[in-house]
């Protein structure tokens, strides 16, 4: 059943606050046959604490992760945390252009880093090395009344030069994911303006006005639901919900889910095995409504004797 | 052999690193050299005096100047020695300023290595042969690639110079940029108003043939001498049938052709005519969107056009047209919108250009002079421009500033409050460069009489938050985050160089920059030759500039044009190659390699097969001598035997 491997690199916040960010990341690669392998003894990548106070550091820290999965005779580590693949392509950069930056990371590591793993998120292999057909083709259920804003957050495609991935202005990937399992998409003008969770301890109320903004932004494109790739944004958005509604005297009731935990529904999956019922703000009322993919074919069938299909305007648009 | 070394000191930009005094001192030793001196400025008056007077008195047969690069003074010293009664070509120049004192910092290396410069130029002068320049004819018409403001005038002034004028423009009319504007700075004056008059006088000028609609295919020969093939683009229109009366435009069922000239605001006919004043006025038929073209089947233009000039079989042709000089006046390009992403461009309707803006104001434009916006056409009241989009932006490759963005967006808001008097301007500016005359002045008064605000900062994004666009930005004046809702944004997109430039430059042997703009032959001196003789630029091919600068190249050139064809023959360079008969074996392999198509073959008279190298068409490269196996074909004044004795001085000695 297995036709791709991938070295899956969790990272710490998916084993713990962002549980089900991981769950769902396991079931829906399962479901399109891509066998997951976790790298032994796996450590911290070296995010936030770490290159805050030290670069080398924080490079060796992420290097010593590359070498496990060098040595595992790997050329790519996919991970669906922001942080960390940022993290990795950050250090992996660096010590690939700078000869005296390598030698300084690999003196203080056991195994050495060669620079031969490249990293990827979970976002870029499902849509580049799987794609929106095969992603597609395992869809059993239609959400009606889901229309989500994709909210990419900062660093997922930031700094172009080093990430490589999408537009770093108006990224499209998760666009076209949710596209492809025919979930309604909001075009969101806020896709990647911070949301002010990573100052979510020192300067609290810039975060609430960061934020407030990006939930207002996605009601006025008409979205029910923010679709994020980062544990971070979704931390931040949902867990602080009430605490925004509270300063800025709003009263936003906006679910914040993985677009993996979407894709998982729209494959089957209940809310409980993506891990939903986790999360602060209830997406159930959303989610009741869902039926059988069949019957919105059938209804657009229907539909279709009158006028043009939608399904067939909707792809010529997007041509 | 007497050989006469004069050194210069250069004030201090040789003398400063380099002991001259000893490097004449070790010139002196020199096997061959007479005579030795140092001089303070050598390429003077009393410079050059000295040197005529010293090779009459010290009977030098041959002199060597050590100094700057050949490509300063070299035909300045030939000058003097040929006055001097010596052939021009018994003359060397030692470059001991760019590849020496200023270089290098030690001067005793610097020294050293002046005098092992000098010791290659004098063996080098020692082998030089006299050499004579041959005359040629030359053909007085001009070729002026480009219809726009500075092509025409350069045309015109050709024209008006008695020369024939040959004007070849890419679209189907002259006018260029600048008929697309609406007013120019700094007098607000109706840019179509003053620039119809030259369009008509270039149509009218019984002096100029003008090729629209076409571009140039090849260009073969050399100063005077020029074969320029121009292909003439198939309109699918008999021009001359067609009388403009645009019954074809208004029938015409093909109603989503991009318009080029509107800079797509809003959609055209397939058949087309871009402008009320467009000269020629006829229509020309966009195959990319024709039915007729596309589906096979259509035929409304041919059936009501009153002529019967619509011919859906009409193939490009090739026409050819000799010339002796040309201008390039190939104009510039603008970047695209969707290259500035963070300013949602291409993505927002409502995000526009400053070119698209003038379409806008324009009385003859798509909106015939309302101001509305793309999205809902509704009157904008609040109106953004955000000035260097995309210029002085390292980032995306744009280092350079656009030259006239600040003034005409002082224009534009200027125009919008005479629009729209309940309007607001507001301008995102890095600083205001308006330094021409009236410039500051006018830029002043968009601020004072029409009150548009100036806000010092950069522009970080631009998003869409219900009918209105939001523009978050800096003020660093004030230190503060702004935001203003707006209606309209326009975007002084940055000037680039146009598509085809480098094609344009390759097809002309004319060098670009990184940025392919033209390179002018001096950046001060020579601002409108090139290094290609015969070749001249005007306009803003060259680098970005605004109206007035690139009327004056355009006359510049057409000077320099006249300026050459004053003379009935020009000499041609000696310095080409030459064969050897006896010695070619007649194996063409120079035939192949030269790059301008100056070998050809030539039987001589006991049947055997050489190479021969048509004087005129040669451009003196070199390639055909390093190619010859057996060394018969040589370049005069850099053969063999020249080259090989500086090699000797420098490692044998």
């Amino acid at each position: 059943m297995s036709e791709k491997e991938y070295i899956y690199f969790p990272g710490c916040s998916l084993e713990a606050s962002a549980i089900e960010y991981d769950m769902s990341v396991r079931k829906v690669l399962t479901s399109l046959g891509v066998k997951l392998i976790e790298p032994d003894d796996w450590s911290c990548c070296g995010s936030t604490p770490a290159h805050s106070v030290d670069h080398v550091f924080a490079a060796a820290v992420a290097a010593r992760n590359l070498a496990i999965v060098e040595k595992m005779g790997a050329c790519t580590v996919i991970t669906a945390c922001p942080a960390c693949l940022s993290a990795f392509k950050k250090a992996h950069h660096r010590m690939k252009k700078e000869e005296g930056f390598k030698k300084e990371v690999n003196a203080i590591l056991d195994e050495p880093y060669n620079c031969g793993v490249t990293a990827k998120s979970v976002l870029q292999v499902l849509l580049e090395d799987i794609g929106p057909k095969a992603v597609a083709e395992k869809v059993t259920t239609d959400l009606p009344d889901l229309k989500v804003a994709p909210y990419y957050g900062c660093i997922i495609n930031r700094p172009p030069e080093i990430m490589e991935f999408d537009d770093p202005e108006n990224p499209l990937a998760m666009d076209k994911l949710m596209g492809a399992v025919g979930v309604k998409v909001c075009d969101f003008a806020f896709k990647v303006e911070c949301c002010g969770a990573a100052f979510g301890v020192a300067k609290r109320k810039m975060v609430n006005e960061l934020s407030s903004k990006v939930l207002t932004m996605a009601l006025d494109a008409g979205a029910n639901c923010l679709v994020v790739t980062c544990q971070l944004c979704q931390q931040n958005l949902d867990l602080r919900q009430g605490q925004i509604n509270s300063t800025m005297g709003a009263s936003f009731n906006m679910p914040v889910l993985f677009f993996t935990q979407v894709m998982g529904l729209t494959y089957g999956y209940s809310s409980q095995e993506m891990g939903i019922d986790k999360h602060n703000v209830n997406a159930e009322s959303l989610i009741k409504s869902r039926r059988p993919v069949e019957e919105r074919i059938k209804e657009e069938q229907e539909k279709a004797k009158g006028k043009k299909p939608k399904a067939k305007k909707a792809e010529e648009e997007e041509s | 052999m007497r050989v006469g070394v004069f050194i210069c000191h250069c004030g201090n930009n040789i003398a400063g690193t380099v002991d001259v005094a000893k490097v004449a001192e070790a010139a002196r030793m020199m096997p061959g050299v007479a005579f030795a001196t140092t001089y303070m400025y050598t390429c003077s008056e009393p410079g050059q005096e000295e040197i005529k007077e010293t090779i009459k008195r010290e009977k030098l047969d041959r002199v060597v100047v050590a100094a700057c690069s050949p490509r300063m003074h070299e035909v300045t010293f030939r000058r003097t020695v040929e006055k001097a009664g010596l052939n021009r070509y018994f003359f060397e120049m030692a470059n001991i300023r760019e590849h020496c004192s200023w270089v290098g910092e030690d001067k005793a290396l610097n020294t050293n290595k002046a005098i092992e410069t000098i010791k290659l130029a004098v063996e080098k002068v020692k082998q030089n042969k006299p050499l004579f320049p041959a005359k040629f004819k030359i053909n007085k018409r001009v070729l002026v690639i480009g219809g726009g403001v500075a092509g025409m005038q350069a045309a015109l002034d050709c024209a008006d110079g008695g020369l024939d004028v040959v004007l070849v423009e890419k679209s189907s009319s002259v006018g260029g940029m600048m008929a697309r504007l609406d007013k120019t700075f700094p007098t607000v004056d109706c840019s179509i108003c003053i620039l119809g008059p030259k369009m008509v006088d270039v149509s009218q000028h019984e002096k100029i043939n003008l090729h629209a609609y076409s571009e140039i295919e090849e260009i073969k020969g050399y100063v005077g001498n020029y074969q320029i093939k121009i292909r003439k683009k198939a309109t699918y229109v008999d021009w001359s049938k067609c009388t403009g009366c645009g019954a074809c435009i208004e029938k015409c069922p093909s109603r989503n052709a991009y318009d080029y000239f509107n800079f797509g605001v809003a959609p055209a006919r397939a058949i087309n005519i871009p402008f009320p004043q467009a000269i020629p006025k006829k229509a020309t038929i966009d195959a990319q969107f024709c039915r007729q073209f596309i589906k096979g089947k259509c035929g409304v233009c041919a059936k009501f056009c009153p002529v019967g000039a619509i011919n859906y079989e009409m193939k490009d042709e090739i026409v050819t047209e000799d010339v002796g000089a040309i201008i390039v006046a190939s104009g510039y390009g603008l970047i695209d919108l969707d290259k500035l992403p963070e300013y949602g461009g291409g993505r927002y309707p409502d995000v526009i250009s400053g070119i698209q803006y003038e379409r806008i104001l324009n009385a003859s434009g798509p909106t015939s002079g309302h101001i509305e916006r793309p999205s809902d056409h509704a009157e904008p009241k609040t109106i953004v421009f955000v000035s260097c989009a995309g210029s002085r932006d390292k980032s995306i490759g744009i280092p350079y500033c656009s030259n006239f963005c600040c003034m005409y967006i002082a224009k534009q808001a200027i125009l919008t409050k005479d629009h729209i008097p309940d309007s607001q301007s507001y301008v995102f500016y890095i600083d205001i460069r308006s330094p021409g005359k009236g410039y500051d002045e006018f830029t002043r008064r968009a601020q004072e009489e029409y009150g548009a605000k100036y806000i010092r900062g950069r522009v970080s994004r631009i998003y869409p938050k219900g009918k209105k666009m939001v523009v978050k930005g800096a003020d660093t004046l004030l230190g503060t985050q702004v935001e203003i809702e707006a209606d309209l944004i326009v975007l002084a997109t940055a000037v680039t160089a146009t598509n085809d430039a480098r094609t344009l430059a390759e097809k002309l042997h004319i060098s670009y920059d990184q940025n392919g703009f033209y390179v002018e032959s001096h950046p001060k001196l020579r601002p409108v030759e090139t290094n290609t003789s015969g070749v001249f630029l005007a306009g803003a091919c060259q680098g970005p500039k605004d109206i007035p600068a690139s009327v004056s190249q355009g006359s510049a050139a057409a000077a320099k044009v006249l300026s050459i064809f004053s003379k009935d023959t020009l000499e041609s360079d000696p310095q080409i190659a030459r064969v050897n008969t006896n010695v070619c074996v007649g194996c063409r392999k120079c035939i192949g390699t030269c790059p301008f198509g100056a070998i050809e073959e030539q039987q001589l008279r006991d049947g055997r097969i050489v190479a021969n190298v048509i004087e005129t068409v040669c451009a003196g490269c070199g390639i055909c001598s390093s190619t010859c196996p057996c060394g018969a074909i040589q370049l005069q004044h850099f053969t063999d035997n020249q080259l090989l004795a500086e090699v000797n001085a420098l490692c044998l000695t």
